[in-house]
């Protein structure tokens, strides 16, 4: 039900629609011609080599940089020309942040708080990200993996209905890794849209609906994780055994060679000795897509 | 324990008065200034260890005018101890947001500009203010620095305060776009700040400087921030120690008044939330 209406909603307004996004240094093309559609309550990975373009990409879209051409609207607004009401409703959650180094967690979430017309309760915030224990402690005195759960918290403190994630469980123990996330899942299902920038794939994986590639400033796949790239339909690798020995086929029709497999096995409960089926991971379609080699050739 | 929202706030609510997040951030300023210790020492420690020393070295009278050198170089080092709160800490202190990703949050948040400012504006004030009383107190008990005898005297201090601090915290303001990370701060505040001392009158008596320093430190602000407080600290009879043979509060005012506008404007055309491109 909810997620009927999100999809309905996402058709009717997306929150972030780009158009022919293009920014250029110099010499340097960052971004070329980008289109990009995402919807309410959509958390959408930008996956993307280093210099790919998608720091550019998101401080465009975040109103810290401007483009050279190209359309952009995020919550309904340009934001190069966004005003304060329209930065109450973004988070932003930026990667390397060193500020308020000298100020206590606490101190500091009440203080920007104070910025929003509705902010989350800093207290229940800094329960939800495990700094209880640490809210008397300055900022500059934090792990890094606190630091980042900071950052985090002072994203989410204005109730954004857009959050920016740059690398958010980087420095992350496993524990905290896997709390954050189903926070992200628990506000993206409440209508937050998330739109996460990161190199780890797993995370893009575990989290995102829908993902876009970015290599060289252009994107050159979007879709769900799993079917990116073709990746659902990719060749696959079947191994099996049998008394002639190890056996690797590369096959587009898997199903049907396993069943012709199954139906002349030898074996008495009719299973395919050491049978694999196995599609190129995300990764292996990744690195094809920003036109890296894989780093395991296909037998 | 508070129960976490996971739903966005609703529209249309309305956003926190500038004058309230104006105070919020002079707060914070403020409190993030007093936990830094090491500002902390180079603005409170430095002029009270030098008012000290200098209190040791010299003990007689300017010539024979009967008024003691020392509360001639206290109005110097009050003056010196306003710029330091003003310009140095501003300044240093905004190339140090810039550095820290301090003004690029900001920037993304709804924070008004002029709220940063108002709260940076605030906390240079109330560290000059915190500065001055502390000289003032040492001065007095350890030095026998006289107070300004009358209230036209305090209000001479008052108004050359507020205006020499606006004046310098403006510049401060104008000149943080300039050094490129916080390290190469301190040459472009810490430097100036110290050659003008030295030249300004801080240290000596001003007319005994030579000519040619004189004439450059007569185009900055703190000559004339530490002139107008001579007005205030020194008995009349001092003016003949001026180069003008005059206190020249007219004209204190007006360069003054002149640097903070130069700062404003400077201020509003160099000024930069974030690295340009």
């Amino acid at each position: 039900m909810t997620a009927l209406r999100a999809a309905g909603e996402a058709a009717t307004s997306p929150v972030i629609r780009v158009r022919g996004l293009s920014k250029r240094y110099h010499e340097v093309t960052a971004l070329n011609r980008v289109d990009l559609d995402i919807g309410r309550g959509e958390i959408f990975a930008l996956l993307g080599p280093n210099g790919a373009g998608k720091t550019t990409a998101v401080e465009i879209l975040e109103g810290h940089r401007h483009r050279d051409a190209g359309e952009v609207s995020v919550l309904g607004t340009d934001p190069a020309r966004a005003d304060r009401g329209w930065r109450a409703r973004i988070g932003i959650v930026p990667q390397h942040a060193r500020d308020f180094a000298d100020l206590t967690v606490r101190m500091v979430l009440r203080h920007l708080a104070g910025y929003y017309p509705a902010p989350q309760d800093p207290d229940g915030l800094i329960d939800a990200m495990g700094l209880a224990s640490r809210s008397r402690a300055r900022l500059g005195q934090l792990s890094g993996g606190e630091r980042r759960r900071v950052d985090i918290a002072l994203g989410l403190l204005g109730r954004p209905e857009l959050l920016f994630l740059d690398e958010p469980t980087t420095g992350l123990d496993p524990a905290a890794r896997r709390r954050l996330q189903a926070l992200i899942r628990q506000l993206a299902a409440d209508g937050t849209t998330i739109l996460l920038t990161t190199h780890y794939l797993d995370e893009a994986e575990a989290l995102a609906g829908r993902v876009a590639v970015l290599a060289s400033g252009r994107i050159v796949a979007t879709g769900p994780p799993a079917g990116l790239g073709g990746r659902d339909r990719a060749t696959a690798t079947v191994r099996w055994r049998d008394e002639a020995g190890q056996h690797v086929r590369l096959s587009t029709t898997p199903t049907q060679l396993v069943a012709r497999l199954a139906a002349r096995a030898g074996t008495t409960d009719g299973e395919v000795p050491g049978l694999t089926v196995t599609r190129p991971s995300l990764e292996d379609i990744y690195l094809d897509l920003i036109g890296q080699s894989r780093p395991e050739a296909q037998s | 324990m508070t129960q976490l929202v996971t739903a966005p706030a609703p529209a249309g609510r309305r956003l926190p008065a500038l004058l309230r997040t104006s105070l919020s951030r002079g707060t914070l300023e403020v409190r993030s200034f007093f936990a830094d210790r090491e500002s902390v020492i180079f603005t409170f420690a430095l002029p009270v260890i030098l008012l000290f020393v200098f209190g040791q070295v010299f003990h007689g009278d300017i010539g024979s005018t009967g008024v003691p050198f020392r509360q001639y170089f206290a109005a110097g080092i009050i003056a010196s101890g306003i710029m330091s709160a003003t310009f140095v800490n501003l300044g240093a202190g905004i190339a140090a947001d810039r550095d820290s990703g301090a003004l690029k949050r900001l920037a993304g948040s709804p924070l008004r500009p002029a709220a940063y400012f108002a709260g940076k504006a605030i906390s240079a004030l109330v560290v000059a203010a915190a500065e001055t009383a502390v000289l003032l107190a040492v001065g007095g008990a350890v030095l026998g620095v006289r107070l300004p005898g009358t209230p036209g005297r305090w209000l001479t201090l008052g108004w050359v305060f507020a205006l020499g601090g606006a004046a310098c915290a403006m510049l401060g303001m104008a000149l943080s776009s300039l050094p490129r990370s916080a390290r190469s701060s301190t040459a472009v505040f810490t430097l100036p700040y110290l050659v003008l001392s030295f030249i300004s009158g801080v240290y000596f008596v001003f007319s005994s400087l030579p000519a040619g320093l004189q004439q450059i430190a007569a185009l900055f602000p703190l000559k004339w921030l530490g002139q107008g407080l001579r007005a205030a600290f020194l008995p009349g009879l001092m003016q003949s120690v001026e180069p003008a043979h005059s206190w020249e509060l007219a004209r204190v005012a007006l360069v003054l008044g002149a640097w903070f506008v130069a700062g404003l404007v400077l201020c509003m055309t160099t000024f930069r939330w974030r690295e340009p491109g």
